[in-house]
């Protein structure tokens, strides 16, 4: 569903180009689970930005279910980001005065889906994720496995095809770590194709097939089952 | 995005930075608490001049000696000579237009008033029976000034209540007899409490026939005539027939000003709408003020919100739906700011009232209209810019830490 071809991400920093991406081949099939490994400054971030929509390639081309999606604007990108998308990050990102629940809401409100709908998918992500209890809290009010499961519920609200994790476990003891962890195996198990960027192999050997970057390339990919 | 949902979103943030929602709100109100306090104060000028000359007497047309240079409302600058008097025989021959109901000549002076030992000084005007009507003024007790030929002087006056009240004390003063220079007046007639009006508080003045006043102060001389026009209608008429009737008298010269009660009234309807919109004008400078806090605030809020602002984007907000979660913000603000300043504007509205019970305080019903209206429009515009800002924000780079 996901198909690079020769992306190039090139950064001007201070008068000097820095290649964070030379050019990229990658394809992805629905429902993979997927883990990008490698050094820091390697480009794995860039990387899943550019899968998630967030960036655009300076070359190369994207096809997203058949489509070209280098082509279009910025509010057809959000569009697609908003249906599509599922972003998990390592340092959770929950807007701080909203509730877990309304945290969980936000892309749903986004995408202006009714109040009634929302109400009935929002009370089946807080069981989902085990958070039943803890709809009405603050982020501040919550530990940081409970953060990132209110974030990762929140990646999940609108049914994305791809869940995009950029060290959600860098963050969190090693514990926590693996209970966060388990939470991405069961979106993987439920269909999801899940990518999982992180420094941690032994993180990364949750994956069946996992990736090595090294200056911006792709230097292995190996799949195990 | 639903819009109760952006409602909804732009509360929690105005609640989740109170201060910062209160510094603005507090801003927002005084520009309109002042907007319409001071309209209030202009307005209630307004309405208190507009009373006062309205309560001199209808259809009024007011007869000076001397050619004032504007021929309009304010008698002004006297150009030429020495303008020639107006006599009681030039108001006589008033009397012979069809445009002219009743008139009144006036000759002023200050006399000190004797009964007994008592002595007062006080304005002592001359003047003949048509001034009851063409003043609309009130008789308290007795009567006011005989119908008879204005050229004989009866030793008749009518007295303010607070002169009969000094000269007399408890005393009826009906009946009585005041003396003023060297002649005699019997007291037939007491003035009900009017007030001050166009220079004159009747509470205060000793009216006699205007022969007397004449004697009284040896001159011929008239101060002014009151002249009441038949209608509201034949008021332009009149006008004419009194500039056409004393220039035949006074050999061709023009040399009296007349001047219409509905033209001073326009004049100072006019000057004082205008000021009232001046004021108003200046007050809403705060408001313009406040517009500037409000884009700084933002530009501000941008800032911090930098992260929150490319998380909404990682969840799929467009561009539009940014710029209006801080419009939608910046209008709760000011709709916020309004109510506010409405209320507070109410308050000192009713406070001042209280204060000065004479002048009747209202803001107009523009200024109701325009400070909110103001107060939304400032706040969107100076938010606009901010909001761009924020749209165009590249997710990554507000995400990441850098
Ligand atoms: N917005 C940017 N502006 C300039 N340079 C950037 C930007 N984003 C990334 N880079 C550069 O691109 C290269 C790749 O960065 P990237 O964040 O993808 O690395 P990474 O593999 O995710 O590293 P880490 O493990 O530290 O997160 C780096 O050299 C980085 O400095
Ligand atoms: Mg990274």
């Amino acid at each position: 569903m996901i198909r690079l071809t020769g992306i190039e991400r090139t950064f001007v920093v201070g008068g000097e180009m820095v290649r964070a991406l030379r050019g990229v081949d990658l394809h992805v099939a629905r429902g993979e689970y997927l883990s990008i490994m490698g050094p820091s400054g390697s480009g794995k971030s860039t990387l899943l930005n550019m899968i998630g929509l967030l960036d655009r390639p300076n070359a190369g081309t994207y096809e997203l279910d058949g489509h070209d999606v280098t082509a279009l604007d910025d509010d057809q990108l959000a569009r697609v980001r908003r249906e599509m998308m599922g972003f998990v990050f390592q340092f959770f990102h929950l807007v701080q005065r909203l509730t877990a629940a309304q945290n969980i809401e936000l892309p749903m409100v986004l995408a202006g889906i009714d109040p009634g709908e929302r109400r009935a998918r929002l009370e089946r992500l807080l069981s989902d994720y085990g958070l039943a209890d803890r709809g009405g809290h603050r982020p501040d009010q919550l530990s940081g496995g409970q953060c990132q499961r209110v974030a990762i519920a929140r990646a999940m609200s609108m049914g994305p095809s791809v869940i995009l994790a950029d060290e959600p476990t860098g963050n969190l003891d090693r514990r926590t770590g693996q209970e966060v962890m388990a939470v991405l195996e069961q979106v993987h198990r439920d269909g999801g194709t899940v990518l999982l960027v992180t420094h941690d192999p032994e993180i990364g050997s949750h994956a069946k097939r996992r990736l090595r970057m090294v200056d911006g390339a792709i230097v292995s990919d190996e799949r195990v089952d | 995005m639903r819009s109760a949902d952006l409602l909804e979103f732009a509360w929690q943030v105005l609640r989740g930075y109170r201060a910062r929602t209160l510094l603005i709100l507090l801003a927002m109100g005084i520009g309109v608490a002042a907007v319409v306090a001071v309209t209030s104060l202009g307005e209630g000028a307004r309405l208190y001049v507009v009373n006062q000359f309205g309560s001199l007497g209808t259809n009024l047309v007011i007869v000076l000696p001397g050619r004032s240079e504007t021929a309009g409302a304010m008698p002004g600058v006297l150009i030429g000579k020495t303008p020639r008097d107006l006599t009681l025989e030039d108001a006589l021959a008033l009397k012979r237009s069809h445009a002219i109901r009743r008139i009144a000549p006036l000759v002023v002076g200050t006399g000190d008033v004797h009964v007994g030992a008592r002595v007062r000084e006080t304005p002592v005007l001359g003047s003949t029976a048509e001034m009851k009507d063409v003043r609309s003024m009130e008789v308290a007790l007795g009567r006011f000034l005989p119908e008879a030929d204005p050229r004989q002087s009866a030793p008749v006056c009518v007295i303010g209540a607070k002169v009969a009240a000094e000269l007399f004390g408890a005393r009826q003063a009906l009946g009585e007899w005041i003396r003023i220079g060297d002649r005699r007046f019997r007291v037939i007639g007491v003035a009900a409490k009017q007030g001050q009006s166009l220079g004159f508080n009747t509470d205060e003045i000793v009216i006699v026939p205007i022969a007397a006043a004449q004697a009284l102060f040896n001159t011929e001389a008239l101060f002014r005539i009151l002249v009441e026009a038949k209608s509201r209608e034949q008021i332009a008429a009149a006008k004419s027939d009194v500039e056409e009737i004393i220039r035949l008298r006074h050999e061709g010269e023009r040399d009296v000003t007349v001047i219409t009660q509905d033209a001073v009234l326009a004049t100072f309807d006019r000057i004082l709408r205008a000021l009232t919109l001046a004021v108003a004008g200046i007050a809403a400078i705060s408001l313009a003020v406040a517009g500037i806090l409000i884009m700084n605030v933002m530009l501000i809020a941008v800032t911090q919100r930098r992260r929150e602002i490319g998380l909404l984007k990682a969840l799929g907000a467009t561009a539009r739906q940014v710029r209006l979660m801080f419009l939608t913000e910046a209008v709760l603000l000011a709709i916020g700011g309004a109510a506010v300043g409405l209320a507070v504007g109410q308050i000192a509205r009713q406070l001042a009232a209280q204060l000065y019970p004479a002048i009747p305080f209202e803001a107009p019903w523009w200024a109701m209209l325009a400070a909110p209206a103001t107060a939304v429009i400032t706040a969107v515009l100076f938010t606009l810019a901010p909001a761009r800002r924020a749209a165009r924000l590249d997710p990554v780079q507000a995400l990441s830490r850098r």
